[in-house]
Formats: structure tokens, C-alpha cells, sequence
């Protein structure tokens, strides 16, 4: 077999990206596409009483202008979630196409269709909506309270779902004589994707049918979800997906492609198009769960937890979206990273008048890390030990394997990872050379773990489809459901398929763009899922072409069949290593042979009922200057383990990527909203703090390559796992450099203004 | 696409002049980075424009016949960080002007923009209110110069009179002679940010560089305008040069400043920032000056 996986492939799509030749959603749409801008909610909770769209009309260029009391009441679920058969396992269906009972400040009312950008920006300024106003809550726990304003009739409290862990007597176990009790609470907050590209789609109708082109992660599924919100057939949906500009989680989730094909019906199958400004994509999209923990740890003075209780409360905002699988996904982790017999946990996931919150890289890990991490410093100092040497006493040993997943630590990998990091970065040098600092400028040293899995098998179907087709020079287009969202997934298929089928890498054409009536079904980039699922399938696919291919040359060869490889293209004689023929000659022969013409293609489905731990770390450095409140990263490390590297300079990439999001996580962003209205305060590039490049030290990522032994090319998960353990390393730098522990994130100079009063240091 | 009515470029000064007196209710617009971004927003939806952009007379930096600075308004801010004669005579302003957003806005943005926007914030504004700018007008009945402090009339108002256009900023030779200054941006990020608050200080020795002879201290951000901190300068005035003097300077400008509330930071935080900017600022003065606090 041909070796082009692990090596650093440049990006198959890295010249039309650099070049401006590459065609996103917006590049596609021609110029005779309709506007559409949405009318907005300018409460956080209340009843629409009328709409008044008399001036707007008015506006020269207004086509048409529809409402709340204008589309059917036919409610849909929007998570990107794989379909249950199951009724008990499916979405909850809480959203309409525009909303009478708005949830939010920034909540769908009515839209403005026109012939132009400015004049359907001056009509929607005139549409006037009338409220009667209902009282709003946004906190997480004071909408659990008993008179908290109800936002969805059918769920009290607020409450959208509610899971319990119990494992072996919290209660008893805690009465252990001896034992230390170390308490926190830890709050995240709630922020936004940010990817380049804001969300934007157009639809039009051709033959009586729908298509949608959409800057999406899950053509499949947003196929589907169209389907459910108009009330008509799958089949009557086409999804076109092109190159988008990130997504990051907020496009794994039906945003407004419902409403786009909604409004192409409405409008004789003219081509509209929805494009989100980025004010409406920070607050009318999704945004990441907020999530406050409650952790205590009975500690024995060995260090081993005799018990140990955890409550999160996930801000869920206005909408169920992903729901209840953030903060489960993150409580899950609690009890595997540091085994404990007797684990107690409650995650609540409850409506708030906030932004509804969906998928965001790491999907409540980065929460459960900013919790668990924090925490688990806050352990080692009440016990006076050194985090690091702490942690490997107690983090999950070797051999571990997860109940209800049947994931299997197969290797040392967290005591391998701190190793390795410690080293990069100088831990022990600096851990010593930073005690018992004074003055105003101090530094730090701190680090924290992240747990992780791979895609969603047991919770959710897992399963790839890929098609592969041959051309007569011998190279193969490749297509697959999964999507290419800007993380490299096509240069890493192109590597993997390369080698499944036994061709150079230079011969496999990526068929780049999904269309859900021609791509094989696939689900889609979420969850890290797609480089491990992908190489199922193209390993399988590409061992039926490269059956077809090699009986194929037995045929024109002559030769046994069993004696035949095919290998960089060639079709090769095993016993002495003749080069017989060239792949394609064989497939110009195959095709165009008078006497048995043939297509070689191939196509399946792998179904994955396994899934895989990715495991790392990050170590941070900072410079704290006391009286400014300011932290300065000085250097940051992020150690992973996601097995075999397909491509290590895309793997690079792709930490860099996550770390950058976990130093904002962890420094700067925070999406603010008015107590006193719900108006979100912050939602442009300028007031909300995305890191920028100043902000950052150089990027160092580094691996442990532990081959994954479920994967036919040993990989699991990368693409969030970077982002999940930036920010409580950063706070646990800072707790050394201050002795002072910030339990909210992110650690801005206003926080670290109130932290260093209340610790005396200011 | 811009919801705009109307653009009117002007070749000259004078067609400036022409212009703002034919079309008295258009918006002066120059690299646009700030005009563009309220009109995206909606704040100045349908406006009309008048362009000034092309009248190169107005970019450059000189020295007049007197020893004075003369900055041209339309001088962008990564030419005047460039600018030898800003670098010789008054480098923080070129410091200054290069923490204005990204390497993008500071070749678009001007000096002659950031100051007729009015916004406290403005980067250039406070080192021009520490250095006694001079800001020159031009209109129908010629030039007009006022310190810069009298340009400024409240927050998002300052004094173009509706025949003029801002031509140049001047900074008198007596202000930068044996000057030496610093500028602190207190932002919530190191690029692409507006300061929560800006601090720029200048000083002059004496006694053979043991005593201050002036001291100068302005700030964004402090209040509705830039403005300076009169009772710190007073009480930095010909004391030596101690660490006592330092901190009776930075706590003196807790008299001076008026920083308020609001979600983007609180009075008491911005008032200890700004206590603490004044310290830094002037520690760094006195470092270039080539003295050192005792």
C-alpha cells in the first residue's frame, strides 16, 4: 500500500482558497436573488399583538413582507442531530418559521423580502411591531425558581430535561472519617462561534421542488429539518453545500434555511436569499451553553476522592436546539477523567430569555474542563500538592474502559501527555522558580487535562456513506456526506482514500461539494467525528474499487488474480514486482472495451459502533501585572493524543485553531445582555473581545502518537478537542502566579479587578 | 451595499468650502472608518457625503517657517507613526496613532477624522490635548486656529463651522521642545479596540534633570471629551524627581477626571486604571527625558 497518509499533504482546496477561486454560498447566489432582512424582536419575552407593516410596504423595491401570523404552525426541531426512529429520542420540536411569543431580544417576528439590500434594511426600520411585554429571566437558576416566567408551555420550571449520574453512596461515603471537603462553584459564559463567514442561504424552485444552498455543516440533515418545517416530503428538498467559512457548531443546526425555503415557496419559486449580518449571527443563531457547576470533593489526605457530587445548570436560552446533549456530553466526563467509586451528579438544562444555545466545539466539554480543572487545582492546593504530580496519582489509568460507551483508555495517554508537556514548556522549573512571589508583576504556571470522545455512537446513529468512480486516466473522484467546513476533512480523505484504494494522493479528486440529491447520505462535520468515521467508509469503499479493479486486470492481464496488486497506481504483479500496467490504461481499456465495457465505481455504507477516547492537555504560562488587572500569556502548550496523524501540518492547524478559541474562552469573551431589557449589549466583532493575534504567544502543539486500534487509519478525534482545556490551564497559571482562583470565565480585567479587591491585592 | 444619497468629492479646499455651502446638511467623509460604519449601522442611513479623500494637499507632515509641526488632516495614522519629524519631535503620537485598530484602519483612518469625530476615545486625541494641539480651519473667510481643547464642545460635537473643513494640526515648537512623552492604551485587547482609557503624559526637566519643570498629563476616556489633568500637572510642577512626586501626580488626577459607568467598565475601575496609567506614564516620561525617580 502507498504511504500518503501522515504525510504533510498540502490542502487539496489550499490554492482556490488563497486565490479567491473558491465559490461560498454568497459567491454562487446570482444577482437576481430577492433580500430578505429579518424583523427582530426588540423584547426578550413577550406576545406579538400586531404587526404593522403599512409604512414599510411604502418603500420602493419592497416585494412582499410576511409575518408572524403569516406561516403555518408547524413546529420543528433545528438540532443536527441524526434522526431517531425513536419518538423518545428525537429533538424536542420547539420552534415555529417567525414567533408570536418571542423568547428572546432578537427573536424572529417578520420578514421584509425586496429587491435590494438598502431598501429591505429601510422598510424592515418601519415595520412596527406591537408587545404586550411578559416578564423575562435569564439567569439559569432563577428561572428554576418556582415564580420565574414560564417560556415553553410544556416544560415547568423551565426545565427542558434533567439526568442523573449515582454511582455507589455519595451520602455514605462522605462520612468517611478524615477526609477534606473542597467546594466551588464555576461559571462559564455564554459565547459565540465567530466563524469568518456569517450564516447565509438562498433558495429557489425548480420542477416543483426546493433548493436550498447553504453555508451548513449538515446538508443531510438540514435537508431533513427543511422538510419537517415546511410539512412536505424529504424528497421535495435539495441541500447544496459549498465551501463555507467555518462554523464551528453554530451551522451544525438548522438556522434559517427553513425560512428561506419557506419564502421561495411563497414567492412563485423565486431565488431568495437570507444573509446574516454579523449582530444578527451573535445573538439569532446559536450560541455556546453558559454552564454553572457545583462541584465538592471529599478528599482523603492520600488525595483519592472517597466521594464526590457535581450540579451543572446549562443556559439553554430561548430554544431547545441541541438541548439537553451539551451539558450531558460534559457531566459524562466527570466521573471517568478522575475515577471515583461514589459519584453523585444532576445536569439540568433549563430555558432562560436568552439566545438559544446549540452545538460549539467541544460541546460542553470546554464548560466541564473550566469546571473540573479549576476545581481540581482548587483540590491539589487545599491538600498542598503539585497539580501536576496530583493528577497522576488520580486521572484515569490505563486499561480504563467507560460502562456505557465501551470506550477503552488503551494507552497511558493522560500521564504520557503531561509528560510531554511539562517538558515543552519547563513545568517544574518554573512551577518552583514562580512560588511565593511579591510585587505587582508576578507569573504562573498552570496546566489542565481535557477528556474527550469521538463522535456519538452509543447516544446516536454513526455511519458514512462514500461513492468512488474511476476515470480513464486512472484517477478517482471520491464523494462522502461528510463536509468540508474549512478543519482540512477533504485533504484528509483524499490521503486516506489514496491509500485505501492503493493510488498517489495526486489521483483522488474530492468532490468538495455536498448536494443531498447526488452525495451519498452522510450527517456530517460535528463532534469530531468525520476523519474517524470517514476512513471506515473510504477504507471499505475503497477495498470494493480496488476488488473491481484488480479482477478487472486479472481479466486483461491473464494473470491470477491473487497475484495482482495495485499499488501507487499500478497494477502490480506480486511474485516478482512487474509493473503490468497502469491504472489507467486498465480503466480506459474497462470503459471503452467493445466487447465488455465497464464502469468501475464503487459505493457502501459503514455503519461505526465504536467510538474512541481523545485525550491532551495544556500547559500556560502568564505574566499577571496586579494593579492593571491584566494577564499576559507568555507561552501556552497544548499536548494531544488523537492517534495516528493523517496530516501533521493540518493537525497543527487545527490545535492552533482550538487554542486560540480557549484563550478567549478563558480571557476576554463574553456575550453581555442588559439586566434590565435582555438587549444583548456586545454583539459586534468590536465590544465582544475575540482574541486577536496581539493577544496571543506563539501557538505550540505538539502530539503523542498512540495509534487508535478501532480505526482502520488509527485516528480519532482533533478538531475540538483543542479548544477544551486552553482557558482553566490560563486560570490555573493565574491561581499560582495570585494565589487568588477566578471561578468565572473569562478572566477580564473587570473580573480580575473585583478577585484581586476581595483577596486584598489591590 | 450603502444606504447613500449622494457623494460629492471635493478637488481642493476650497471646492471643500463650495460644497459644504451648497449642501450644508452632507457629512464630511475621509478614509471613512468611522462615516462608513455608522451608515452600515443605520446611524447615518441616506446621507449625503461630501469626500474630502482626495485632496492630497492636505496630507504630510511639516515644519513651518517657526519650528512648529504642521500635520496635514488628511495624514494617515501609519504615515505619521512613519513620519521622521513626528519621530524626532514627538514620537508618542506616532505611538499613539499605531494602537488605532488594525494595520487596515490605520492606512484608511486619519488624524483629521479621529479628532473631528469628537469621541473621547480617539487615540491621537489625548497626546494632542497633553502636547497643546492647535487644530487649524479652513472656510469661506480663510484659516482659523483654536487649541485643540476649545475644538472639542461635548461628546460627538466639536467646533467646524458649517462653510469649514479641519486642513491641519499644529503642534507649537514651544510645546515639544526638550518634550518628552508616553502614551498608555488601556484596552481589553492588544489590536483592534477602542481604550477603555487612554493616557498620555509629556515632561520637561530641569536642574540638571532632577526636578520637573512641567508635566502634562491627558486622557480618553475620562469623561464626555479628552481632557487634561490640570491638578496633577500643578502638582508635578517643579518637584523633584521622587517616587512621592509620581504618586501625589497619579492620585491628583482623581480631582480632574470624570469617568463614568457603564457596561463597558465602572467609575471605580476606570478611576484606579487611570491612577495607575498616570504612574506609568510618567515614570516613562521621565526615562526618555533621561532622568529617573528617586
Amino acid at each position: 500500500m502507498s504511504g500518503s497518509v501522515g504525510e504533510s499533504k498540502i490542502r487539496v482546496d489550499a490554492f482556490d482558497k488563497a486565490t479567491g477561486r473558491a465559490k461560498y454560498t454568497g459567491d454562487l447566489c446570482d444577482q437576481s436573488a430577492l433580500w430578505v432582512q429579518i424583523v427582530h424582536s426588540t423584547v426578550a419575552h413577550g406576545i406579538v399583538r400586531a404587526v404593522d407593516t403599512s409604512g414599510a410596504e411604502k418603500i420602493p423595491g419592497v416585494v412582499k413582507i410576511f409575518t408572524c401570523f403569516d406561516v403555518p404552525e408547524n413546529y420543528f426541531p433545528t438540532a443536527g442531530h441524526p434522526w431517531s426512529m425513536d419518538p423518545h429520542h428525537q429533538d424536542v420540536a420547539d420552534r415555529l418559521l417567525l414567533n408570536r411569543h418571542v423568547r428572546y431580544y432578537g427573536d424572529d417576528v417578520a420578514v421584509v423580502v425586496a429587491e435590494d439590500e438598502v431598501a429591505a434594511a429601510q422598510a424592515a426600520r418601519l415595520v412596527k411591531v406591537e408587545y404586550d411585554g411578559l416578564p423575562f429571566v435569564l439567569d439559569v437558576q432563577k428561572a428554576m425558581e418556582p415564580d420565574a416566567p414560564q417560556i415553553h408551555e410544556d416544560f415547568p420550571n423551565n426545565i427542558l430535561a434533567h439526568t442523573q449520574i449515582r454511582n455507589g453512596s455519595y451520602e455514605e461515603a462522605c462520612r468517611e472519617p478524615g477526609l477534606v471537603k473542597v467546594e466551588g462553584w464555576y461559571d462559564t459564559p455564554t459565547v459565540q462561534h465567530c466563524h469568518i463567514e456569517n450564516h447565509i442561504c438562498t433558495a429557489h424552485m425548480e420542477a416543483g421542488r426546493i433548493t436550498v444552498t447553504s453555508s451548513t455543516q449538515i446538508p443531510h440533515i438540514v435537508r431533513r429539518i427543511c422538510g419537517q418545517a415546511l410539512g412536505i416530503p424529504w424528497g421535495k428538498v435539495r441541500i447544496i453545500k459549498p465551501y463555507i467559512g467555518g462554523g464551528f457548531g453554530n451551522k451544525q443546526d438548522a438556522l434559517y434555511e427553513p425560512l428561506c425555503a419557506w419564502l421561495t415557496t411563497r414567492l412563485g419559486g423565486r431565488l431568495v436569499k437570507i444573509d446574516c449580518s454579523r449582530e444578527e449571527t451573535f445573538v439569532s443563531n446559536r450560541v455556546r451553553h453558559a454552564i454553572r457547576t457545583h462541584i465538592i470533593s471529599w478528599v482523603r489526605p492520600d488525595g483519592t476522592f472517597a466521594a464526590r457530587k457535581i450540579e451543572c445548570f446549562s443556559n439553554q436560552g430561548a430554544y431547545a436546539s441541541h438541548g439537553h446533549g451539551v451539558v450531558a456530553k460534559g457531566m459524562g466526563a466527570f466521573p471517568q477523567i478522575y475515577p471515583c467509586p461514589n459519584v453523585e451528579g444532576d445536569a439540568y438544562t433549563v430555558y432562560t430569555n436568552r439566545p438559544a444555545a446549540g452545538a460549539m466545539r467541544g460541546y460542553g466539554i470546554p464548560q466541564a474542563m473550566w469546571a473540573g480543572e479549576s476545581h481540581l487545582d482548587d483540590v491539589a492546593k487545599a491538600l498542598g500538592r503539585d497539580p501536576v504530580e496530583y493528577r497522576r496519582q488520580i486521572v484515569m489509568p490505563k486499561g480504563y474502559v467507560d460502562s456505557f460507551s465501551k470506550n477503552e483508555n488503551y494507552y497511558d495517554t493522560f500521564r504520557q501527555v503531561m509528560e510531554k508537556g511539562a517538558a515543552a514548556i519547563g513545568y517544574q522549573e518554573k512551577r518552583r522558580a514562580y512560588q511565593n512571589q511579591s510585587g505587582p508583576v508576578r507569573r504562573g504556571i498552570g496546566m489542565a487535562l481535557f477528556w474527550y470522545n469521538t463522535a456519538v455512537w452509543p447516544i446516536s446513529l454513526e455511519s458514512c456513506s462514500c461513492r468512488m468512480v474511476l476515470n480513464q486516466d486512472g484517477s478517482v473522484q471520491v464523494q462522502t456526506g461528510e463536509t468540508e467546513i474549512g478543519q482540512g476533512c477533504d485533504t484528509a480523505y483524499a490521503q486516506m482514500a489514496a491509500d485505501a484504494i492503493g493510488i498517489p494522493f495526486e489521483n483522488v479528486h474530492i468532490v468538495s461539494a455536498q448536494d443531498t440529491d447526488v452525495t451519498p447520505f452522510g450527517t456530517g462535520a460535528y463532534a469530531s467525528r468525520q476523519t474517524y468515521v470517514g476512513g471506515f467508509a473510504l477504507r471499505q469503499t475503497g477495498q470494493i474499487l480496488r476488488d473491481k479493479i484488480l479482477s478487472c486486470a486479472a481479466d486483461l492481464t491473464r494473470q491470477m488474480r491473487e497475484n495482482l496488486d495495485l499499488a501507487d497506481g499500478k497494477i502490480v504483479r506480486i511474485t516478482d514486482g512487474r509493473e503490468l500496467m497502469d491504472l489507467g490504461e486498465l480503466a480506459a481499456e474497462a470503459l471503452y472495451s467493445t466487447a465488455n465495457s465497464r464502469h468501475l465505481t464503487a459505493e457502501s455504507t459503514y455503519q461505526i459502533k465504536n467510538n474512541a477516547y481523545s485525550f491532551g492537555c495544556t500547559f500556560a504560562e502568564v505574566e499577571v501585572d496586579i494593579p492593571l488587572c491584566q494577564v499576559k500569556l507568555l507561552n501556552i502548550v497544548n499536548v494531544h493524543d488523537c492517534g495516528r496523524l493523517i496530516n501533521p501540518a493540518l493537525a497543527e492547524a487545527q490545535v492552533h485553531g482550538g487554542m486560540s478559541m480557549g484563550i478567549g474562552y478563558g480571557l476576554t469573551e463574553q456575550l453581555l445582555f442588559d439586566e434590565k431589557t435582555g438587549r444583548p449589549l456586545n454583539n459586534n466583532l468590536l465590544d465582544y473581545k475575540l482574541s486577536t493575534f496581539m493577544d496571543h504567544p506563539r501557538l505550540q502543539a505538539l502530539f503523542v502518537e498512540n495509534p487508535e486500534p478501532t480505526s482502520p487509519f488509527g485516528t480519532k478525534a482533533l478538531g475540538e478537542p483543542p479548544a477544551c482545556s486552553p482557558a482553566p490551564a490560563i486560570r490555573n497559571a493565574v491561581l499560582q502566579a495570585t494565589g487568588v482562583g477566578v471561578n468565572a470565565a473569562p478572566m477580564t480585567p473587570h473580573a480580575l479587578f473585583a478577585a484581586f479587591q476581595e483577596a486584598g491585592l489591590l | 451595499m450603502y444606504d447613500l444619497k449622494a457623494l460629492y468629492e471635493a478637488r481642493s479646499v476650497e471646492d471643500a468650502v463650495r460644497l459644504r455651502l451648497e449642501h450644508p446638511q452632507a457629512q464630511i467623509i475621509a478614509g471613512g472608518t468611522d462615516v462608513l460604519v455608522q451608515m452600515r449601522e443605520g446611524r447615518r442611513a441616506g446621507a449625503e457625503l461630501i469626500s474630502i479623500y482626495g485632496i492630497d494637499e492636505l496630507r504630510g507632515v511639516s515644519l513651518d517657517g517657526e519650528g512648529n509641526i504642521r500635520i496635514g488632516s488628511l495624514t494617515s495614522f501609519s504615515h505619521i507613526t512613519k513620519d521622521p519629524i513626528i519621530q524626532k519631535y514627538i514620537n508618542v503620537l506616532g505611538e499613539a496613532v499605531d494602537m488605532v485598530g488594525g494595520p487596515q484602519i490605520r492606512n484608511a483612518g486619519t488624524i483629521g477624522g479621529n479628532t473631528c469625530n469628537g469621541v473621547t476615545s480617539a487615540d491621537s486625541a489625548s497626546t494632542l490635548f497633553a502636547w497643546d494641539a492647535v487644530i487649524e480651519l479652513t472656510g469661506e473667510k480663510g484659516v482659523r486656529r483654536i487649541p485643540i481643547q476649545e475644538f472639542y464642545l461635548s461628546a460627538g460635537r466639536v467646533d467646524i463651522y458649517p462653510d469649514e473643513i479641519q486642513t491641519a494640526i499644529l503642534i507649537p515648537r514651544s510645546s515639544y521642545e526638550n518634550c518628552f512623552g508616553h502614551y498608555i492604551k488601556y484596552a481589553m485587547r492588544n489590536a483592534m479596540d477602542i481604550a477603555t482609557t487612554g493616557c498620555s503624559v509629556n515632561v520637561v526637566l530641569s536642574g540638571g534633570g532632577k526636578t520637573i519643570e512641567r508635566a502634562r498629563i491627558a486622557y480618553g476616556v475620562a469623561g464626555p471629551v479628552p481632557l487634561r489633568a490640570v491638578s496633577a500637572e500643578a502638582a508635578a510642577k517643579d518637584r523633584p524627581l521622587t517616587e512621592e512626586t509620581a504618586e501625589a501626580f497619579a492620585q491628583a488626577v482623581l480631582k480632574d477626571i470624570r469617568p463614568r459607568d457603564s457596561w463597558r467598565a465602572s467609575k471605580v475601575f476606570r478611576e484606579h486604571i487611570a491612577v495607575e496609567l498616570a504612574k506609568r506614564c510618567l515614570r516613562e516620561s521621565v526615562r526618555l527625558a533621561g532622568g529617573e525617580l528617586a
